[in-house]
């Protein structure tokens, strides 16, 4: 498996289609447990986010990374702006000089997104944030054999038992108990990011 | 005399206006810049606020950023990542209280290690 520049844009635009389309999914999540505002913030980032990587030609996966990091930074405006934009600059960084990305460099620049937020958000597995989710696909990535449906078990699974925990970090953390059996909005769009990523690996397979 | 500057952030305009007339009804020397609400002033918090906040409250001493919650800390540290040329501190203390207390220290000349030391002191 290798993954170019294209492959990398793709993988915005399909992030950003699943999104759009669940919008009012994911505010809808993080109306019991938060501020109601996840699909709005993400709807807004990552459509921002497509437009400026489709204008630009890029030389390599890490400078497309680069210029979705900065936007999310600037345009997602509650907590997940900094950990998706935080996570895809570390990313960038760990790719940095590649021109394509195999399962190891990949790997490597996924490990790199995970520390990212794990740093940013002062917060580690179980604490019912989209850690759940990135630590499990980083986990699976690095045994060193992928596929796409792998991939959406891992993020199925991640997903379910993320649910039965109780937030310690972010918004949700102030509803403690009363946050056990909902969904964690940012691991919801955790998991968009990632079934995204598996229909690009898809495509090689 | 040149003064630490502070910064004000919260995901809430009017939040930080109202804190700024309280403080200002007391300090007028001590540049405090707030950084308030998200780019189109909804609630919520933007990296490039703050940065300018921090750009415009610097005037040689450093600054002293105090926030409300959740993203407004991570925010506040991507922009002091960004801004390396510019000292910084990100201070975990009672927004309100807090800030208050930073106004009248700086106002006294002190440096940023000393108002903050303060302020944690304080709280
Ligand atoms: N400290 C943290 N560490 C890791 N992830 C976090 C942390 N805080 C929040 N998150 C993730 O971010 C998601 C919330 O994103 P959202 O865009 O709704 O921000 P928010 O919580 O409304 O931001 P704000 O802090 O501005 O209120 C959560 O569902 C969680 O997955
Ligand atoms: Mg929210």
């Amino acid at each position: 498996m290798e993954l170019g520049v294209l492959d990398i844009v793709k993988w915005f635009e399909l992030s950003n289609e699943k999104i759009q389309q669940n919008k009012d999914y994911l505010t809808s999540l993080d109306r019991p447990i938060g501020d109601g505002d996840h699909g709005i913030n993400m709807a807004r980032g990552y459509q921002e986010t497509v437009n400026k990587i489709n204008t630009v030609d890029y030389a390599e996966p890490s400078a497309v990374l680069k210029d979705a990091a900065m936007v999310l930074l600037s345009k997602v405006g509650g907590a997940s702006g900094p950990l998706y934009g935080t996570a895809f600059l570390k990313m960038s960084v760990a790719v940095k000089g590649m021109v394509v990305l195999n399962l190891r460099t990949l790997t490597g620049g996924l490990a790199a997104a995970l520390a990212g937020i794990k740093q940013r958000g002062k917060s580690e597995l179980g604490e019912k944030t989209m850690i759940d989710i990135w630590g499990p696909v980083v986990d699976y990535f690095t045994k060193g054999e992928i596929s796409s449906a792998g991939l959406m078990e891992i993020v199925s699974s991640a997903l379910e038992t993320s649910k039965e925990t109780m937030a310690t970090k972010g918004r949700a953390a102030y509803f403690k108990e009363k946050s056990i059996g909902h969904l964690d909005p940012g691991s919801a769009s955790s998991f968009y990011i990632f079934e995204a990523l598996a229909e690009v690996i898809k495509e090689k397979e | 005399m040149d003064y630490v500057g502070i910064v004000l952030v919260s995901h809430s305009p009017k939040l930080v206006e109202g804190l700024l007339d309280i403080i200002r009804q007391v300090i007028h020397d001590v540049p405090i810049e707030i950084a308030g609400g998200t780019n189109e002033m909804e609630i919520g918090t933007s990296v490039e606020k703050i940065m300018s906040a921090i750009t415009a409250a610097n005037t040689g001493k450093g600054v002293l950023v105090f926030y409300d919650l959740g993203s407004a800390k991570m925010n506040a540290e991507v922009a002091l990542e960004m801004l390396d040329s510019i000292q910084v501190k990100i201070i975990d203390a009672p927004l309100v209280e807090g800030a208050y207390v930073a106004a009248v220290e700086s106002n006294m000349g002190k440096s940023l290690d000393k108002v903050y030391e303060t302020v944690i002191r304080e709280f």
